[in-house]
């Protein structure tokens, strides 16, 4: 009964293009906001941040990133763990060579270092094509793990090889070091996810987003129609790695404040972001949101049942764990290829017809 | 000859060496790839859970004994008795059938028809799964493979080649474990080779390869062909498994191994036996060769990780399907 496009009069050209275009769906939009900025903050204490919400905020807008690379332009990349480094050490190099600059503008810059990176490591992606592209982004991984690993001016020439993030401040307020306050943790992340989604969801319903796309369905029939190749590409590769690139600076300055290239940015957490964006849904914005948040929750929630209710030991859990997920990757591919986003879909669907469906 | 010199063919034979055990996982692949369009990425981690299984057999360990404990409170570990090789790899073979059969039923016969990336993104599902799976049957502690290969450097060579330098070369030191994994490898592929040319299985399996549809219209069952190539990229991944797992021990580390045949198998086309072993061995000795003249003495080492991607790389962006693959064609 709420949920309708009936008797929503748009009488303007920007209320008809508006995101959503039904009533309900603004205004959950905004009390989900308020929650999130307004409630949220208040009652989160040191487990929930460290465990559940400040990961989540930082693997979605990783998630973001690689969905505007593989699930709106199709360009598979392995290459995520190694651009969310390269996010990382920028961040450190522009926190300890520019100590009075506020952080935020370093998160940024490191963003955009990240996507300079990307753009190099998507020029090939002219050429090959496939997943002969998802084997050479793996060169970008190794390499870039690789060379943060031996060239010692990325880590400041620190004996542990180590990089820990100093100590900084928003208005007042500790948000990277050991003092910050979880809701602080929590607020930086939040503020910068929810730039990140407002200008994913812009450029995909745009032209460019619409080049992508093209370029995803069928390059070659793309390119015929008069969409830009090059130009799709690898603005998908830059602004893709700008997102994974903020969200490395945040693991690393925010989340884990201090951290060792090989352990942190591996080759697994290039796959658990691509285990996120299918499981949550290819070609989706809100898909990215909920595979993170699904493949953040459902280990705490396995471990808290498992180890906790049932007694079990921690490393039995750990391979069920490693069991499960890949058993629901295959499952969704099989049985919901277009993910939790397309579940959220056809709810919507049913919604509108609700309660007199034919 | 200077021992320059003489170390530089040192490397280029242990890179050889080293190609050959690529090649071999990358055969896995080809064979998967050629029969039903499948990028097998969970290949590694086949050879890593045939390993498991072998080693566990053999020791006689009970599977999934970690979780019934959990469960049942019980303290169960080992039957008690211990297997003899042979019959353990031949036990060893039998799962690896019945997971292709697993595979087959309940993962890749329901998405027959979807995008080869689809594909690839499932295998890497299947891989997380058999990881977990390997795991929670064999438990996840490094296990050493007691098949009584031989091991070491061989002395008989090193004393052959000594005479070829000065007072300071000391003669080529080759490990006898990657001798015996070369003459494996090379019986293995001429024996699949001979397989797919003269049974009726090997031909009925090209024709797959082929054309599908061709194959289905002269009464090739499909499903009985992907079982059989599964089975067959099993043995080949369990034949890889005992070799890396007698060269560094079984443990997780195996199922990296895939990773590596990545680029072997962008070099060499995905759709060529030959390809595959040609391109092992240009990404064995590559490495092994990078490493010695520029990686270690000017770039801090450890360039191992990345050089074979990055050859791949650079390889590809001249010639996108590989030295041996077919020409890609595109049409809208």
């Amino acid at each position: 009964m709420l949920y309708r496009e009936a008797g929503d009069f748009k009488t303007s050209y920007e209320a008809d293009n508006q995101t959503f275009p039904i009533a309900f769906d603004r205004y959950r939009y905004w009390v989900v906001l308020a929650v999130a900025f307004l409630v949220i903050p208040f009652m989160i204490n040191d487990y929930w941040a460290n465990a559940i919400f400040v990961p989540f905020l930082i693997y979605a807008i990783a998630a973001i990133g690689l969905n505007i690379l593989t699930g709106y332009c199709g360009q598979v990349s392995l290459g995520t763990g190694g651009f969310m480094a390269v996010g990382a050490y920028a961040c450190y190099k522009l926190m300890t060579a520019f100590p009075d600059t506020s952080i935020v503008i370093h998160i940024v810059l490191a963003g955009g270092i990240t996507a300079a990176v990307g753009t190099a490591f998507g020029l090939p992606s002219l050429r090959i094509k496939g997943f002969y592209l998802a084997v050479a982004t793996l060169a970008a991984q190794f390499f870039l793990v690789w060379l943060f690993n031996k060239v010692s001016w990325f880590y400041n020439y620190s004996a542990s090889g180590q990089i820990n993030a100093p100590e900084r401040f928003v208005a007042g307020f500790a948000v990277t070091g050991p003092n910050t306050a979880p809701a602080a943790q929590y607020l930086i992340c939040l503020v910068f996810l929810t730039l990140c989604a407002l200008i994913a969801r812009n450029l995909t319903r745009g032209t460019i987003g619409r080049s992508w796309m093209a370029i995803r369905d069928m390059d070659i029939a793309a390119e015929i129609i008069g969409v830009n190749p090059l130009k799709a590409k690898l603005t998908a590769f830059a602004v893709s790695s700008f997102f994974i690139g903020i969200s490395g600076a945040l693991f690393f300055a925010v989340y884990l404040g201090a951290v060792e290239v090989g352990e942190a940015f591996g080759i697994q957490k290039s796959f658990l972001v691509l285990f996120m964006i299918i499981i949550g849904g290819l070609g989706s914005i809100f898909g990215s949101l909920a595979g993170a948040a699904f493949l953040i929750l459902f280990p705490v929630a396995w471990k808290v049942l498992a180890v906790d209710l049932l007694g079990w030991p921690t490393d039995l859990v750990v391979h069920q764990q490693f069991m499960l997920i890949g058993a629901l990757i295959m499952f969704f591919l099989i049985k919901e290829p277009h993910g939790l986003a397309q579940l959220w879909r056809l709810a919507k669907e049913k919604l509108r017809l609700w309660p007199f469906p034919y | 000859m200077s021992a320059d010199f003489l170390y530089g063919i040192e490397v280029i034979i242990n890179g050889l060496m080293a190609g050959v055990l690529y090649a071999l996982v990358a055969l896995g692949f080809v064979l998967i790839f050629k029969a039903s369009g499948i990028f097998n990425y969970a290949q590694g981690v086949m050879a890593l859970f045939a390993a498991l299984t072998l080693v566990g057999i053999m020791e006689g360990q009970v599977p999934f004994a970690h979780l019934l404990n959990a469960i049942f409170g019980t303290d169960i570990h080992h039957f008690g008795w211990e297997v003899p090789a042979l019959l353990a790899i031949f036990l060893t073979v039998l799962v690896m059938v019945a997971f292709a059969w697993a595979v087959q039923h309940f993962v890749f016969r329901h998405l027959v028809g979807q995008e080869p990336i689809i594909l690839f993104m499932a295998t890497i599902g299947l891989a997380y799964f058999l990881e977990g799976v390997g795991d929670l049957m064999w438990g996840s502690d490094i296990k050493t493979i007691a098949l009584g290969l031989p091991q070491g450097g061989s002395f008989w060579v090193e004393d052959m080649t000594a005479s070829l330098g000065g007072d300071d070369f000391y003669g080529f030191f080759i490990d006898k474990l990657d001798m015996v994994a070369t003459v494996v490898a090379i019986v293995l592929v001429i024996s699949l080779i001979a397989f797919a040319q003269y049974t009726k299985q090997g031909r009925a399996m090209r024709a797959v390869a082929d054309d599908h549809q061709a194959a289905l219209s002269v009464g090739i069952s499909l499903n009985y062909i992907w079982v059989l190539v599964w089975s067959l990229a099993g043995i080949v991944a369990m034949v890889a498994g005992i070799m890396w797992g007698a060269k560094s021990g079984v443990q997780f580390s195996l199922s990296l191994i895939a990773l590596k045949a990545l680029p072997v198998l962008m070099l060499g086309g995905f759709t060529s036996i030959p390809g595959a072993i040609v391109g092992g061995l240009i990404i064995g000795v590559g490495e092994k060769l990078f490493e010695y003249t520029i990686g270690a003495p000017f770039l801090g080492g450890a360039t191992e990780n990345w050089f074979a991607y990055m050859l791949a790389l650079i390889f590809l962006v001249f010639r996108p399907q590989g030295l041996f693959g077919e020409r890609i064609i595109e049409r809208v």
